[in-house]
């Protein structure tokens, strides 16, 4: 059968299972789920909440961005899965002991301001926007490839989609229709690696192909060593090793964990199980199921680097596979033919082709600019395959002989991956706008009816927004947008939930003054650098916009303290409170979410 | 209101939070980027991998997951030992 009709019928079965339960779990009544305090079993809750934080950047682009970095990569790795620790040890108990549901509402009551909740749920607003608009782009890349049309179609084509979806509920909250998609993305994701590692390793567990031997052609050798000399030939740095500063990893990292620990909207699923032994529990099968993805990630990365490499690179453009034609047809990958020789050369920064023609890999970036300097009609850049990282993960099942029926898996599971963060942001995004900017702090007179009315025009405000920079992303890859939303997170929620949760005597003053301290310095320099065209050799400290949020966060403590020095302690009631989220008994009923 | 035992419980819990941030710190942050260069050099290789790679891509990964699980066993000897232990 043709792969896209197949791509059709398993994208259409996945959704006709996650209807059928949704629909199955709604006739027997939520109630079944969360009554006499029960809640859901802290696994099928784990499952759940991994399938919530496992977006488009997680699936779709992660993996390219490990192919193209190497070593590099390893920030989105350790960012996203470390942050999971900081969360569950430093944030969740206690929230959930709180009992508030939203991260507005906990610092509306903990900062006993109103102004505190207004600057909660506008740093909110910017860190659901931005995590949108790479959602978008990752739908665009996902419907250009299903339709095989262009990314800027694939966008307009997935927005509509997502607007109908979200008003469906998006099939959020739905426990078990989450668990089942957690499923489909899981084997969607792990199959063709399995069948990628013996093809390349001869080792059917992809992790341990990625520490073994390279056996496809040739004598074997080491695997990562086959990949440093690839990448050495060809004039990048050696993939171990990436081309990344120690300085700026460092920041880009602790970005992301931190960020992770503040973002408002995996938060709300500790409130789905019934007490906080029971919340503990769940974090760590979310974090054993989210590690199943990203420990099989940088493999997947690793292979499709290798096996790209040796499909494209010096072939005749007549002679490429027929994969490249599909990938070509949605503008994803282009092939430039500089030098009119009709055959494909991939090359690196450090390559340069002298005028004489001759390609040449110099030994550093000093000694190419020298070269350059001498020979002034050399071509400084001759590399004529251009792709970018979030089209790897569906690239890569093609290059190699992995069965159409899991390819067509694999589709469902980016379908599934894009779409459900989408439209569940788009809903956390609307509500924040419509009910606690809204109704709670701006209108209160508002009627349910005009808030729902409010709530349409948020989400369909905000989808136009996250649209455009969806077609003109505001960075290379998925995973680069959505690092700034984790920028933003640590530097505006992350240190003023810990202060809030930990010390008694940080009043509203210092807390305001934190917050928009930290997220006014992320977001200016970001959008300095990103969009008003800085150069990056001003960036501060070597430190790129992704990695700021790590500075914003120490501003933001440092300002919380200060300002703290210089205003009344918070009311007594206040404190008393502080002291009773450390009392592990008591959490409350799981409520229904 | 407050147990008596509260104030030891807190005290019990933020030493295990301290100890597993220490250990989270360190093979996120310290073996696989600021000590990398160390730790490929001197520790180990994991199959073809040098050490501090690995953790970066790997390693630390599942150093994580086992942090986890060790918080959650211990935070509940810890209520248990403390009278929090049923609900």
């Amino acid at each position: 059968m043709d792969q896209d009709n197949l791509n059709y019928i398993f994208i259409g079965l996945s959704f006709v299972l996650y209807i059928g339960i949704a629909l199955k779990s709604r006739a027997s009544s939520t109630k079944e789920y969360y009554t006499a305090g029960g809640g859901v079993s802290p696994l099928a809750n784990g499952m759940a909440t991994a399938a919530d934080s496992m977006s488009a950047a997680t699936f779709i682009s992660m993996a390219g961005a490990l192919a193209l970095g190497g070593y590099a990569g390893s920030r989105f790795l350790m960012g996203w899965t470390g942050g999971f620790v900081l969360l569950t040890i430093l944030m969740v108990p206690y929230l959930r002991k709180f009992g508030k549901a939203t991260v507005p509402d906990f610092i509306g009551d903990r900062y006993y301001s109103k102004l505190a909740r207004f600057v909660a749920v506008l740093c909110a607003v910017f860190i659901c926007m931005t995590y949108i608009m790479g959602q978008m782009r990752g739908v665009g890349v996902v419907f250009s490839q299903l339709f095989g049309i262009q990314i800027w179609q694939g966008v307009i084509i997935g927005a509509l989609i997502v607007f109908v979806y979200a008003g469906m509920g998006g099939m959020k909250g739905i426990t078990y229709t989450q668990v089942a998609q957690y499923c489909v993305m899981a084997f969607a994701y792990t199959i063709p690696a399995f069948y990628i590692a013996i093809t390349l390793t001869g080792n059917f567990v992809p992790q341990l192909g990625f520490v073994g031997e390279y056996i496809a052609d040739g004598d074997p050798l080491p695997f990562l060593e086959k990949l440093n000399n690839i990448n050495q030939e060809l004039g990048f740095s050696k993939y171990t090793d990436g081309s990344m500063t120690m300085v700026d990893m460092f920041c880009i990292t602790a970005a992301l964990m931190c960020g992770t620990a503040g973002l408002p909207h995996v938060i709300v699923r500790v409130f789905t199980v019934k007490n906080v032994k029971a919340v503990r529990k769940s974090a760590c099968w979310t974090l054993a199921f989210i590690a199943v993805i990203y420990l099989t990630a940088p493999t997947i990365g690793a292979f499709s680097r290798v096996n790209l490499i040796s499909q494209l690179n010096g072939i005749e453009y007549t002679e490429t596979p027929d994969w490249f034609a599909r990938f070509e047809d949605s503008g994803q990958m282009e092939f430039a033919d500089k030098n009119s020789d009709g055959i494909i050369q991939y090359t690196g920064p450090l390559a340069y082709r002298t005028s004489a023609g001759e390609l040449r890999i110099a030994p550093s970036e000093d000694a190419k600019l020298a070269a350059l300097k001498e020979d002034k009609d050399a071509i400084a850049d001759p590399n004529e395959l251009s792709f970018g990282a979030d089209i790897m993960v569906m690239a890569n099942p093609y290059m190699s002989d992995v069965p159409p029926w899991a390819i067509a898996l694999l589709m469902a599971g980016c379908i599934a991956a894009a779409l459900s963060t989408a439209a569940g942001l788009l809903l956390v995004l609307s509500t924040s706008i419509s009910h606690d900017l809204l109704k709670k702090i701006l209108k209160p007179e508002l009627t349910d009816k005009e808030e729902v009315a409010w709530a349409r025009v948020a989400s369909f405000v905000s989808l136009v927004v996250a649209a455009y920079f969806g077609i003109y992303p505001p960075s290379a890859f998925i995973a680069k947008t959505v690092a700034f939303a984790f920028g933003l997170a640590a530097s505006s929620f992350f240190p003023t939930l810990l202060i809030g949760i930990f010390s008694k005597s940080m009043s509203r003053e210092g807390a305001i003054a934190g917050m928009v301290s930290g997220i006014g310095f992320t977001l200016s320099y970001i959008i300095y650098f990103q969009f008003l065209g800085g150069d990056p050799a001003d960036h501060l400290l070597g430190i790129s916009p992704e990695g700021i949020g790590t500075i914003g966060m120490l501003i933001n403590f440092a300002v919380s303290f200060t300002v703290n020095a210089f205003s009344p302690a918070p009311p007594p009631e206040v404190q008393q409170m502080v002291e009773e989220i450390h009392i592990p008994s008591g959490s409350g009923q799981a409520i229904d979410h | 209101m407050e147990k008596p035992s509260a104030r030891s419980h807190r005290i019990a819990c933020l030493k295990l939070t301290l100890t597993l941030l220490g250990v989270w710190a360190f093979v996120s942050f310290g073996c696989s980027i600021l000590l990398r260069s160390w730790m490929d050099a001197n520790m180990p290789m994991i199959g073809n991998a040098k050490f501090g790679f690995w953790m970066a891509q790997q390693g630390s990964i599942i150093c994580f997951v086992a942090l986890l699980v060790i918080y959650a066993v211990r935070m509940q000897r810890l209520d248990k030992k403390h009278g929090y232990g049923e609900e």
